[in-house]
């Protein structure tokens, strides 16, 4: 049991960890083509279905990835990259919505879900096993 | 000529389904049980009906008979014939037809598997059923009309999506998703069945659970075919891109599988009626919600079908069901109430509640996630996107602790077990976690995530296999049989429960191959003239680009590219791209050519090429253990087709008996 | 039958409804962009060709063309590709527009978007020609700068180098005819 909960708490602990995006060796600065993956992977293409730049292979997907490439190299902060090309597409381009304002209502509701749900569950154990007995509750029953 | 028998047969059914309604619940109310034949005979004669409608319509896409709006709409005479009979459902009208099929065929046979049976229940659950199809066949002759009428009959029609052509899982994907969907309707009608005849023992739960199964498996299958199906069609490397249509297939399953568990606790403790009821009723919702989804319009999707003003009549629909449903689940809520209880807190029913909070959970982030967007327009007025990152950070805790339910819950008793009992079951596991853990990192894994879906992966499978070891063992020592004897007959013993644990295995490797093969994906863009040979990310494999081909079919224009594949300087395969260009679409669709071992893939999309054929762009991914994803999905269907298997009827005898003891090996 | 319980369940499903009824009227493509209001991006780009015969009055411009060479006049400017359908049927309309206002000082340009020059010359070719010259944007930058996701897509710059209006695909030369006439009653030059 106490495993359980450990794991659980483990997990939901991790909740602010995003896996890494592809890598690609074979180009000549790994750390640039990482930082750009990463950047490519919030940004969404605008000519496909809910893909991001990073994933797609269309062509205006690779040159918008080129313009993050060419922004990071230049200097830019991951997020001044973002914040171009919210000012040309709107805040539809990002894959996620920023955390600001009525958006947090999005990352908090379902963790607000899983704890009041893990609450009604842990008095509902507590409560269902106070009352113990190992019968079967065909009897017990009101129909 | 076919319109006349397709819209005529399917108005008939209609007027027959509305008389079927009101003829089983008067047939019920009044006791007159030749109403209810008449129902039944009803559900009978409809699928009849709307078999006739789909075999004109199959007969005249077959025979390319343009008269007809829907043949007109997606046929064409360049498509191959086996493309032609799938494209029944490759457009919304005949999807809608398709549908209404399967649910007059699944009305037909819940009735007469139960005829004569449980009372009052059947005819009520026929009356949803009954009234379900009729809303769908109110589909088909109103604004879903497949069997309109084209004057001008055209000479020759657009085809298909070319998306449709490409790949042969497009003839498995949706009918296996509509089996599902339209499967979760008959437990739902025996639920509400249930509440409208006060029938609110297990009754329902016991009639309709191999449907629940059945219609789960399918899903199950369906959502792994369209993985597969995207995989290997769209071109980017990926199988699941959380959109809009995705996620509607895959909340229904979210909530049929939390049923699947929390059912057992029902049966065998008596708790959670309203709790279950409720998850069969969500999943239903879930199932309507995704075909409005797909169909009304209001969100983009790889999948949309085009919109018009079917979308009202399913938001009608969806608000009847919700309506009534809560209505009629709140008026019986009192009688279901039961005195829960529980032996101890460590108990498989704990891990049932806890896998069923996590599944819950899941499906509301989804929902969440999935609506988000629409209601961020009608609120604060801005389009947002919600897309894999969001998806991805929010449920990865949640599939890595279901993961590490799904070994604690087999290794756990019934009822409660002792400080012993648990540190004999979950410690060989937990060893394998901690080595599997260690030795991810010793080789060089970081993310933190594939960690721990390997390393639970690895605990929840030593705990599934070691029920089936000790199972056998306890059975070799109790009737002197062999291993393979043993196992036998342990699966026929108790089908349910082992079948139950093929598919959890299945499920692992499914996270396993997920887990591995978006962790360690590696690509590269790579222009390549004639001859020329670049080396796959990895360092073990090189493409050489040979040469660029064309093709001229009837309904496209294919440019391919011949490449070979090397290993150490040796040629061992070969790859062929290609782009099709569909008459009448300025944008080609890529079929990317992926080599597919159980270790890895070598996944190639031709991109771009110069038109003298001098050379070529293409997109090279390596993604290791995505076989494992196919394999999984397999190993899930196989376990689900186990527990179907008849096994002893031994349920019955189990919830009668209080005096069975708890924790003894063989009674588990 | 519990009457409080069944209108609690009603009062649950009210806002789901009204939300999907919202989301009926709504139409999920069209993605409003942020750039109309606001300055337009300037560029430079080089012109496919030489500019074709039949304009009147514009002299030959310095090269590569930029936008900001052009503050103080109105630009309307039409992104296209020869692989993209709905630009045959606006074709005409822009050419007939171009024919209309180019005399009365309004810029027009094309640029084009991931084609390449030669498929653009036939297709000019093919479509009757062309009155104003056509820009090339290696890597769409330019494409991307205007906030572009597909062709056709056309922008209405005012004389201080605003974006007055963006319309996504194809034009009309009712369109046309009415917002250059709005930017030219709104900002007129003397000689207009």
């Amino acid at each position: 049991m106490k495993a359980v909960i450990l794991a659980v708490g483990v997990a939901l602990s991790l909740a602010s960890v995003t896996p890494d995006p592809a890598q690609s060796p074979g180009v000549v600065d790994t750390a640039l083509e990482a930082a750009t993956a990463r950047v490519a992977s919030q940004l969404r293409c605008p000519v496909c279905q809910g893909l991001s730049i990073q994933d797609s292979p269309t062509e205006l997907a690779r040159e918008m990835k080129d313009v993050v490439r060419d922004q990071l190299a230049a200097g830019r902060t991951p997020e001044e990259v973002k914040a171009y090309f919210v000012s040309k597409y709107g805040e539809w381009i990002l894959l996620e919505p920023q955390p600001h304002g009525f958006n947090l209502a999005v990352y908090l509701l379902p963790i607000a879900a899983l704890l009041g749900g893990g609450g009604v569950v842990a008095v509902a154990v507590r409560r269902w096993t106070r009352q113990g007995g190992s019968a079967t509750d065909e009897s017990a029953e009101e129909i | 000529m076919i319109q006349t028998i397709g819209s005529s047969s399917i108005a008939v059914a209609l007027a027959l389904t509305l008389y079927g309604v009101v003829a089983a619940v008067v047939g019920v109310r009044r006791r007159r049980p030749e109403l209810l034949r008449s129902a039944e005979a009803v559900a009978y004669t409809n699928f009849g009906l709307l078999s006739l409608a789909t075999l004109a319509m199959v007969y005249a896409l077959v025979t390319h008979d343009f008269s007809v709006s829907y043949v007109a709409q997606v046929g064409s005479r360049s498509t191959p014939l086996f493309i032609t009979i799938i494209s029944l459902w490759s457009a919304l009208e005949g999807s809608i037809l398709f549908w209404g099929w399967v649910l007059a065929a699944y009305t037909a046979a819940a009735v007469y598997l139960n005829r004569e049976r449980h009372g009052s229940l059947v005819p009520y659950a026929l009356t949803i059923l009954l009234g379900v199809g009729a809303f769908f066949y109110l589909l088909l002759v109103g604004p879903a009309n497949p069997f309109g009428t084209r004057w001008p009959v055209p000479a020759d029609g657009p085809g298909p999506n070319p998306l449709l052509q490409n790949h042969i899982l497009m003839a498995v994907h949706p009918p296996l998703l509509y089996l599902g969907y339209v499967g979760m309707t008959v437990p739902f009608a025996f639920a509400i069945g249930a509440l409208l005849s006060g029938r609110l023992d297990d009754t329902w739960i016991r009639t309709t659970r191999r449907w629940t199964v059945a219609a789960w498996t399918f899903l199950t299958l369906a959502i792994v075919a369209g993985m597969w199906w995207s995989y290997e069609v769209l071109g980017w490397g990926g199988y699941w891109a959380w959109d809009p249509v995705e996620n509607a297939s895959f909340m229904p399953w979210l909530t049929a599988t939390a049923f699947l568990h929390s059912v057992m606790v029902q049966e065998r403790r008596g708790m959670l009626k309203v709790w279950n009821l409720s998850l069969i009723i969500a999943t239903f919702l879930l199932t309507i919600l995704g075909t409005f989804l797909t169909r009304s319009g209001i969100v983009s999707s790889v999948h949309a079908f085009t919109a018009g003003s079917i979308g009202y009549y399913f938001l009608a629909f969806i608000a009847a069901i919700l309506v009534f449903s809560l209505v009629v689940l709140a008026g019986r809520s009192q009688e279901l109430r039961s005195a829960g209880n529980l032996d101890g807190v460590a108990s498989r029913e704990t891990v049932f509640l806890l896998n069923n909070l996590l599944l819950s959970a899941f499906t509301f982030t989804v929902l969440l996630g999935t609506l988000y967007p629409l209601v961020a327009e009608a609120l604060r007025g801005v389009k947002v996107s919600v897309g894999a990152p969001f998806y991805n950070r929010m449920t990865l805790p949640l599939c890595v602790a279901l993961l590490f339910l799904m070994g604690v819950g087999p290794a756990l008793p019934w009822r409660s077990a002792s400080r012993e009992t648990l540190r004999r079951q979950l410690l060989p596991p937990l060893a394998a976690a901690v080595l599997v853990a260690v030795a991810s990192v010793a080789f060089g894994v970081r993310q933190v995530y594939a960690v721990l879906a390997f390393a639970f992966g690895a605990f929840a499978l030593v705990a599934n296999l070691r029920e089936y070891g000790t199972g056998v063992r306890a059975r070799m020592r109790a009737h002197a049989e062999g291993p393979l004897t043993a196992l036998r007959h342990l699966v026929a013993a108790n089908p349910r429960r082992y079948g139950g644990y093929v598919a959890h295995i299945g499920v692992i490797a499914m996270a396993i191959g997920i887990a591995a093969s978006s962790t360690f994906r590696m690509e590269r863009d790579a222009t390549l003239r004639s001859g020329e040979t670049v080396e796959v990310p990895g360092g073990r494999f090189a493409l050489r680009f040979d040469e660029l081909w064309a093709l001229d079919e009837p309904q496209r224009f294919v440019v391919g590219a011949y490449m070979t594949v090397l290993r150490e300087g040796r040629e061992i395969g070969r790859l062929d791209p290609r782009l099709n260009f569909y008459r009448g679409n300025d944008q080609p669709i890529a079929t990317p050519a992926v080599r597919t071992r159980p270790d890895l893939d070598i996944y190639v999309n031709l991109m771009a090429f110069e038109r003298d054929g001098s050379s070529a762009t293409f997109r090279i991914l390596t993604e290791p253990l995505v076989f494992w994803i196919w394999l999984g999905g397999g190993i899930i269907g196989l376990g689900a087709a186990i527990a179907l298997w008849p096994g002893r009827r031994r349920r019955a005898a189990l919830m009668t008996d209080p005096a069975i003891p708890a924790g003894k090996g063989g009674e588990r | 039958m519990n009457w409080k319980r069944s209108l609690v369940a009603v009062l649950v499903v009210i806002p789901i409804v009204a939300l999907f009824g919202y989301g009926l009227t709504r139409n999920p493509r069209e993605i409003p962009s942020p750039l109309p209001g606001r300055p337009a991006p300037d560029f430079a780009l080089m012109p496919m060709d030489a500019p074709s015969s039949g304009e009147e009055g514009v002299s030959a411009p310095s090269l590569p063309v930029r936008l900001s060479d052009h503050r103080g006049e109105v630009v309307v400017l039409n992104f296209w590709a020869s692989w993209c359908i709905p630009c045959r049927d606006e074709h005409p309309a822009l050419v007939a527009a171009a024919e209309r206002y180019q005399p009365k000082g309004v810029i027009f340009y094309g640029v084009l978007y991931n084609d390449s020059p030669d498929a653009a010359r036939r297709w000019l070719a093919e479509m009757g020609g062309q009155p104003y010259p056509t820009l090339l944007d290696p890597g769409s930058r330019t494409a991307i700068d205007y906030g572009l996701y597909g062709v056709p897509e056309t922008f209405f710059i005012d004389r201080e180098g605003k974006v007055v209006y963006k319309h996504i695909g194809p034009v009309t030369e009712a369109i046309l005819t009415t917002r250059i006439e709005e930017i030219l009653v709104g900002s007129p030059r003397g000689d207009a």
